[in-house]
């Protein structure tokens, strides 16, 4: 069911997101984004190897973090903005939790506004990847 | 680790400076691409007739994604599937970078069928002092994506960490 404006409410949480990539998932990103830098594929790349893992893209992260707005609207509305900043690496087969809060929501110039906070919290609860939304309900 | 960058004139210059326009095309097959590789499963994304009904023209382009940029042997960089040429060089010395995060802007909707030229500036130069890599220089990059009707559809702005 596409979201409506009147569904929600300013706290309401964002349905969780789990993701859980491995090489084969982070290769298959790197085809679709074209982003085929070693560090996300190839463990005997020197940089993986200092770090000793490769690490999932950043750009990984953030495009989840749209699936998971994206996800929670249904199509009711769309994404006027999506932000986030890479705190931590993230490394393959460890589960990563993705999830939101509703901070505030408003009508503006005819407009069916919300703001959300955003994060990707690893396997330990850290929050690696803070972000935030603004999105426009249609209805 | 460098203890103190320094922001010449030089590099003050870039600062601004549109680069030429390099086209990305948004097909059903990139979309689709795309989707499997953040592990969507919601059908909007790779069927047609679904994105139909739920009012879009055709297969929409996922958030974050902002089209494939055109690949040419020679012209284009063979990791990061980018236009090689994006305006004047910015000159630093510096050799690791981290993604600092990024920012997208949406003014319309991005659809397959569509294609969009991309212009990219260094929109700031910043110092920051870090604890674990010294000093950083921060480098915000501003993308303008532009699409067939010449209508701006969306603002992205990059943040890479040079240390």
């Amino acid at each position: 069911m596409p979201l409506t404006f009147d569904a929600f409410k300013e706290g309401d949480a964002l349905p969780e997101l789990k993701k859980q990539p491995g090489v084969t998932q982070l290769v298959k990103y790197a085809a679709g984004g074209g982003d085929f830098n070693p560090l996300h594929h190839d463990y005997a790349f020197p940089q993986s190897k200092a770090l000793g893992s490769i690490i999932v893209h950043g750009r990984f992260k953030y495009a989840a973090l749209g699936e998971l707005v994206s996800n929670w609207l249904d199509h009711g509305g769309r994404i006027r903005k999506l932000s986030c900043q890479y705190r931590g690496m993230d490394l393959p087969d460890q589960e990563m939790t993705l999830g939101g809060v509703v901070k505030r929501k408003w009508q503006e110039g005819g407009e069916k506004l919300a703001e959300l906070e955003l994060w990707v919290k690893n396997a330990k609860g850290k929050n690696t990847t803070p972000g935030s939304a603004v999105v426009v309900l249609r209805g | 680790m460098a203890e103190k960058i320094e922001i010449t004139p030089e590099m003050q210059a870039v600062v601004g400076v549109e680069s030429p326009p390099w086209p990305h095309e948004v097909t059903t097959t990139s979309v689709r691409a795309f989707a499997r590789g953040v592990g969507y499963t919601d059908p909007v994304y790779f069927d047609e007739a679904e994105a139909k009904k739920r009012g879009y023209r055709s297969l929409p382009a996922p958030p974050t994604y902002m089209g494939t940029p055109v690949f040419i042997p020679g012209k284009s960089n063979d990791t990061f599937s980018g236009p090689l040429q994006t305006g004047p060089r910015l000159k630093h010395g510096l050799k690791n970078v981290l993604d600092g995060g990024a920012e997208t802007e949406y003014f319309d909707d991005i659809c397959a069928g569509d294609t969009i030229q991309m212009t990219v500036k260094v929109s700031d130069l910043a110092v920051r002092q870090s604890k674990t890599t010294g000093a950083m220089l921060i480098v915000t990059q501003e993308y303008t994506y532009t699409n067939q009707h010449g209508k701006v559809v969306a603002k992205q702005r990059s943040q890479g960490l040079f240390y």
